[in-house]
Order: C-alpha cells, then structure tokens, then sequence
C-alpha cells in the first residue's frame, strides 16, 4: 500500500522560511524565550535561536515545528498563521475601543485611620474642606454617562468613603435612575476599610448591588501596625465588618487588597494564612506606591523592588504549594501577567495596559472636582505635581477632559510599542505603560528604564513565573485555572 | 455489529434500480397511510392493504393479491417501525435509518479531498450524486420529531452548493432536528461558500472538523493532503466569524498522541470560540488496518498526554469529550469528560469485561476492535 507517503513529503522540502516579529530574552546561561507580539512564548536552547535567526532551523527539528504551530516562523502558503496573529491581535487591543470603563469618586479625603504609607487622607472633621459636593458629583456622573462604554463601573474611594455616605446614596441613586434610560452594565464598588460599615449601609450595598473591596494587610499585630486609628482595632473591625458584609451583601460581595508595608516583608507567609484563613480565593501582593505619605516618611524607600521581588517570589511558592494541596488561590499580579502570557485576553488593569489605561481606561474625579488621569495622579497632585490634573467638572467640559495634552502626550510618548527598550523587550507583550509613576520617579513619561522600578518589577515577576512554567508542568496547570477564572 | 448493508433473499416489485422504504409494524395503521408503505412481517399476521411486505427467512404464501414481497435473513430482523431501508432490484439491501436509534447519519458521498491515515470510509474517486439524490428523499421519509441526524462522507461540501440545496431540505422537512456535519473544514476556507452555509441559518447544526497537530506538517500527514491544515483552520476562523457551530475532532493514535498538549494549547489560545473538542479513539476499520504500524498505540500508553490535554482544555473553559475509549484505559481525572459515545450497531465488548463493576459506566469497544485487536491493558473493575 504505498498510496500513502510519510511525512517527510509534507514537511517543508524547500528549508526556507519566514521569520514572523518575535522578540527574546536569555533566561540562565543556557537558554533563551523568544515572545511574539501576542504574548505567545517558547523556550529555546541558544544554538537554536541563533539557527532560527540564521535561517537554518531544519523543518525536522521539533523546536521548528513548535516555532511554526506558536506563529514564530512562517512557511510560504501558510495564511492562516497571519489570520490568527491578526485575530489575537485584534482580541488583545478590543477593549481600546470600548474606551472608560472605571470611574473613581473620591466622596471624602477625611478618614478614621492614619496609615503612614497612605498618600490622601486627612484627619478632620471638616466636612465642608475635605467632602465631594452633590453638585460636583452630578457634574462626575455627566461624564460617567459621556463614555461609550456599555460597561460601566464607578468606584467610590476615600479617605473613607463610608464617611460621605449620604453622597454615595445620592449618587448610586441619580446614576441609576439614569440608567433606566441608558442601559448600560452599571457596577459600583466601595473602597473601605469596613471599620465604619453599619447594617444598614450594608443593606443598601446589598440591595444595589453595591462591592465592598475592603483592605486586609495580615495578622492583627502587622495590620493594626500598618492601618492606625483610635482604638488600635483596625483587625478586629474588619473582621467583624467582614462577617457582616458576607452575611448581608453576600459572600462574593467583598473582596480584599494587602499593601506591603516594611513590616510585612518577612512575613508573606502569615500574611497568605491569614487571607486563607479568612476564606479569601486569592491575595494581590501589591507593592506600595511611591506617593504621598510613603515617599515623605520613606516607607518607600524601605525597601527596593529586589526586596519586594523576594516577598513576591516566596509568597507564590507558598501559594503554588497551597495549590497542590488541593486549595484554590490565585495570586492576582501574577495572574494578570499570566493571562497575558497564557491567553489572547488583556484583563484590562489599568496599571499593565498598553497604552496606559491612565486617562482613558479609568478616571478620577477627586472631591473638589479635579479630575485626575490615575489614583496615582492625584496622589501626584498631593505632592505639589499637578501634571496628570485633566480638568475640573465645574470649568470643563468631557472634551477638553479627554483631550487634554499632558494626557495625550503621556500616552503617546508611553506607548510601550514604540518606546526605546519597550519596544525591543521581550516582555512587552505583557507588560503596560505607565507615564505617570514614570514622571513621578524619573521626571518624564517615557522614564529611563534601566533604572526604573517597573520593569524590574515586572521583569523579574515574569522571569519567576516563565521559570516555574519550564520547570513544574502542575504549576502550569494551576496557572492555566487562574487566568481563566473569571 | 448491526448488519447494516446485505443482500436480500429475494426481493420483488422494485420499480427502480433501487428504491428506499419506509417500514411499519403497525398492523391497525389508517388505510390512506399504508400506501407507499411496507409491512414489516415479524409475527406473522398480515394486515391488507399495503404495497409491500418484508418478511424473514422463508417467504409467505398467502400475501395479499398484487403486493410484492422481500424476504430478508434473520440478521435484519432488528428492522421497526419507521425505519427506511433501501432496496435494489439486484436485491442489495441498506438500513438508511433506524427510528429508535440515537445514531443515524446518512453518508453523502464516498469522495473526499483528503486521504487520512486512518480513514474509516476510505474514499473512491467516484460519481456519486445519487448518494446526494438517496438522501433527499430520505429526509422526507424521515419521522419528523427525529432529534438527531448526522451528515457523513467522504466530505460532504465536496458537492458544493448540493450540499447547501440539502441543508436547506433538512430545515424545510425537520426544522427541529439536531444536525451534525462531518467535514474536513477546508471547503469553508473560502469565505463565500462559509457565507452560504451560515445563510441556511438552521437552528441547530454543528460542523465537526477534525484538527490533528497544532504542527501544520504533521496534520497534512495525518490526512495526507498538502495546505489542508491552513484550509482548515481558516475555514473554522470563517465558520466562527459567521457565529456558526464548530466540533474540533481528534482522533489519538500514535501520530497524534504525543503532541496532543501542544495542540490542546494550540486550540486554548487560537480556537478558544470552538463549540465543542472531542478526542476520540481509534475505530480499527478502513484504511486503520492497512497502516496499523503507523497508527495503533495501546491508549494505556498516552493515558498521561489525553489526562494533561483535557486538564488543559478544562482549563480554558472548552467542552470537552472523550470518545471511544474503555473506560479503564483512561486516568480517573479523565472522567468529569469521559462519553460512551461509540454507535450502537458497531458497540462491543471483551470477554475480559466480563466481571467488570463498572461496564455500565463504560463505553467499550467499536465491534472493528474486538474483531481485529484492541488493548492487551483494559482491566475491568472489581
């Protein structure tokens, strides 16, 4: 029956190929990953990417048929390789068009708790100097109603929001009365430490389907150390809140997000347990930021990103081990690069987007009215830095907003595929811009990236995690669940 | 194994070359109905009035004046009520559909554009559009509150806009039926017949499209065909674009179990939107047999590869089914996906199953594989 012929009649005859763009990264001495545009990865030996690049890869070899099904070589006729680049490609940017989608509202900078390294809030009970207005916060849901995304969420951030509740009544109430006629998917969140809550602000989350992101930074002592006020009982409330938002608003109702303080470097451990033990899915081990108090009592400065490179890494072994014992917790920056590497989706976190989502993605609408491009511009702003203030709602309009230049410029001098070492790093399939932390560190939006705390935060996040995916296929697995939960 | 296709002992009163009819066993049916019927003889009472008569074994003496009478061997006698069978007047007999099985599909033509390796139908390079022809007056003849029906080859889109003029017949004739194609996807490739096929618009019809490698070279092997993997693929990307259903279908044997992850992957990150992923067992039949070194891996052997492709595949949210393998020959994390899928006329098992605790669970062998070999490793449960 020679009918059939063997694969070598189907196997490239001629040995000439076409490179597809992709960029590469050493890992370790031996070997290299070579990315593509879409964050799709493979792991070669050096000798041969260096037979890849010089175009004398044989079609026999195995790493040239896994360079060719990964869209890293392309053969002539092969269309359906360009078809699906442009597809991932189209998938990656599809949210870029659905423009803002993340409205913050700071209602209050006033706030029952003195963090050292929180950035805004006052200790006051001034509530005429540091309360947003109902007719700033109308002027803030006009242009809420101004984006064209059919998704639409408002964020209402502090201070501690709790304290201006009557305004987030006011304002959950007039934007769904809107809503009536405008249909869009309209979703609240409120950022609090849930010390304040009471049932009956709890009720109305509940009945408005209000989220609680809620702050948990580890045991009593390290979390009552980091997240000061009267009473020394930030913990205790918080769980007791805890409890009380799950049993009234509903056990997905509420989420919560750590800060590493200085303290809790030694500590990532304690700090997952805790979450654990509180029956969390998942942790953000979330650096601190340099603004603010942070950098003025220079917490910041107390530890550098190989520092925080460290907790993170010891921090998502023990997560990965908690895994294969059969529990389900996810390590949310590791997970938002992850689903960069390991799928078409771009979850869309303002901080890791490209171009930054700074300004276009998510706005901020501070209590007096400013409107800010970031959290981190207005923290900026509390500096003496007022270069990512867009506006005000009471002088401007949603245009001169949108448009305004230090926010186009920023974007576009930031745009991760055009920047100098952007553009040529392996990582930036994955990786976002961000012009303001930039401008705040470095003075420009672009920042000198040798230097620059972001990338090697991210570099070296990511290399941990391309090192794990290389060497623990159960580790991929589990890592293949996180990006997909949703 | 159901005898499908045989040859009558004696067959009378076919007008035709061949002919198909509809069957009943329903001896008090309406006259007006028995016209253009035939009475399925199996216990021996003889109601008047229809045109033809299937009996068993021996025939009848005392049938109705002018009715015409087939007499079929006792392997046949699974035939019911409203069954179609057709007959020939050289006395060729085929089951065209059996009303109470789940697994009817009609085969549409024996052409096809590939040459796979493991071919259960292997193709002729012939005319067959009376196949196409048989299959339109099937499905008037079809019970219509039939739930599913299956379009097979060779490859169907081969006969182009026929095959849509038949897609259009089945929603005219049974607008409910849940329909299946088999396909080989590369006719799709060419966005304007995809636009066809979408435009029929029917209500339930899935498209299964075989992907064997993520590897483009080794996929044009499997089915021994050059660019069939590029035409596939952008045929499921058309197909996908114009919202229809899309069963990716691999068949594990050993040219495609060992990067079968690889293509898992392959499917999560490029074809996420696919309906359905079905990795199937070897059917031992067709050209299986004739390129058996090259195929036939023991399924014990790849347990490990099909346990990360569907933990991979779950992962990414894709319904995912395995067919045709015995139960005992897959990984117990393979079971959440597991499916008896195996079609009742040809669905065996093995002696060793005999003491077997869970062989209700399980969904066997293809009668092929008892026949002609299958895995020394099954075990059954105690």
């Amino acid at each position: 029956m020679s009918k059939f012929q063997p694969i070598t009649c189907y196997t490239n005859q001629t040995s000439q190929y076409e490179l597809l763009p992709f960029r590469f990264e050493a890992l370790g001495d031996d070997d290299v990953v070579v990315t593509n545009a879409v964050g799709e990865f493979s792991f070669l030996p050096r000798p041969k990417l260096e037979d890849l690049v010089a175009h004398r890869l044989p079609p026999s070899d195995p790493y040239y048929s896994r360079l060719r099904a990964k869209h890293f070589l392309r053969e002539s006729g092969d269309q359906a390789a360009l078809e699906l680049l442009a597809l991932k490609t189209r998938t990656k940017y599809a949210n870029l068009r659905n423009f803002t989608n993340l409205h913050l509202f700071v209602v209050t900078l006033r706030c029952d708790h003195s963090c050292q390294y929180c950035q805004v809030s006052r200790q006051s009970e001034d509530k005429a100097a540091f309360d947003m207005t109902r007719e700033t916060a109308e002027k803030g849901l006009d242009i809420v109603f101004r984006s064209p995304n059919q998704a639409i969420k408002i964020e209402f951030q502090g201070g501690e929001p709790l304290l201006n509740f009557d305004l987030i009544r006011y304002i959950v109430e007039k934007a769904e009365k809107r809503n009536q006629t405008e249909s869009r998917n309209l979703q609240f969140v409120i950022t609090t430490t849930l010390a304040l809550a009471t049932d009956e602000m709890l009720e109305f989350c509940r009945d408005h389907g209000i989220f609680l992101s809620s702050s948990l930074d580890g045991p009593e002592d390290l979390h009552n150390k980091n997240r000061p006020r009267p009473g020394r009982d930030s913990h205790a409330r918080f769980v007791a809140g805890l409890q009380r938002a799950r049993d009234i608003v509903g056990y997905d109702g509420v989420s919560a997000l750590m800060t590493t303080s200085p303290s809790s470097l030694g500590r990532v451990k304690d700090i997952i347990d805790e979450y654990v033990k509180h029956g969390f899915d998942g942790i953000f081990l979330r650096h601190l930021s340099p603004y603010g108090f942070a950098l003025k009592t220079k917490s910041y400065q107390a530890y550098n990103v190989e520092r925080w490179l460290e907790f993170y890494k010891e921090g998502l072994d023990y997560i990965l081990e908690l895994n294969k014992q059969g529990i389900r917790f996810t390590e949310y920056y590791s997970s938002l690069l992850l689903t960069k590497m390991l799928t078409a989706n771009d979850p869309g976190f303002v901080d890791l987007m490209n171009p930054s989502g700074a300004g276009i993605a998510a706005v901020v609408f501070n209590y007096d009215g400013d409107v800010y491009a970031s959290d981190e511009s207005r923290m900026l702003h509390e500096m003496g830095d007022s270069t990512f203030r867009l506006g005000n709602l009471a002088k401007n309009t949603y245009e001169e907003i949108f448009t305004a230049d230090n926010l186009l410029t920023a974007l576009e001098d930031s745009f991760t595929s055009s920047v100098p070492m952007c553009s040529d790093c392996a990582f930036e399939p994955w990786c976002g811009a961000d012009p303001v932390f930039h401008h705040a560190m470095h003075g420009d939006a672009v920042g000198r990236k040798p230097e620059s705390e972001f990338c090697k935060r991210m570099m070296g996040a990511s290399k941990y995690l391309l090192n794990i995916m290389r060497t623990d296929q159960e580790a991929e697995e589990i890592f293949m669940q996180w990006v997909n939960r949703c | 194994m159901l005898k499908l296709f045989g040859k009558a002992i004696s067959v009378e009163g076919i007008q035709a070359h061949r002919m198909q009819v509809s069957l009943t066993t329903q001896s008090n049916l309406p006259v007006p109905l028995r016209q253009g019927k035939a009475y399925l003889v199996k216990d021996g009472t003889i109601p008047p009035g229809f045109d033809h008569y299937i009996v068993f074994e021996t025939r009848l003496k005392d049938l109705p004046e002018g009715a015409a009478c087939t007499v079929l061997d006792a392997e046949f006698l699974y035939l019911d009520d409203q069954d179609v069978i057709s007959l020939g007047q050289d006395g060729h007999v085929r089951s065209l559909f059996r009303a109470n099985s789940p697994h009817n599909s009609i085969l549409l033509t024996e052409q096809c554009n590939n040459y796979c390796l493991m071919c259960s139908q292997p193709p002729k390079r012939v005319d067959d559009h009376w196949l196409l022809n048989e299959a339109m007056e099937t499905i008037r003849r079809i019970p219509r509150e039939t739930e599913s029906l299956g379009i097979t080859g060779g490859e169907p889109t081969l006969f182009g806009d026929n095959f849509i003029a038949l897609l259009r017949h089945i929603k005219n004739w049974l607008p409910r039926i849940s329909l299946h194609v088999l396909s080989n996807g590369r006719r799709f490739a060419d966005a304007e017949f995809a636009e066809k096929y979408a435009s029929v618009q029917h209500p339930d019809l899935m498209v299964g499209i075989p992907v064997y490698s993520a590897d483009p070279a080794r996929h044009d092997y499997v089915v021994q065909a050059h660019g069939a993997f590029d035409e596939t693929i952008r045929g499921i990307l058309n197909l996908k674009r114009l919202g229809q259903k899309v069963e990716i279908r691999v068949v594990l044997h050993k040219q495609t179990v060992s990067a079968l992850p690889e293509l898992a992957e392959f499917i999560a990150r490029n074809l996420l939107f696919v309906d359905h992923v079905a990795l199937m067992g070897l059917e031992m039949t067709g050209f299986t047999r004739a390129n058996l070194d090259a195929l036939w891996i023991d399924p014990a052997e790849y347990r490990q590869e099909l346990s990360r492709s569907v933990r991979i595949l779950r992962a990414y949210g894709l319904k995912t089914s395995v067919y045709n393998h015995p139960l005992c020959l897959v990984n117990r994390d393979v079971e959440p996906n597991y499916v008896k899928s195996i079609s009742d006329w040809k669905n065996e098992f093995a002696q060793e199953c005999a003491p077997c605790t869970r062989k209700s669970e399980c969904g066997g062998f293809f009668s092929s594989g008892i026949q002609h070999g299958y895995s020394q490793s099954i075990s059954p449960f105690q």
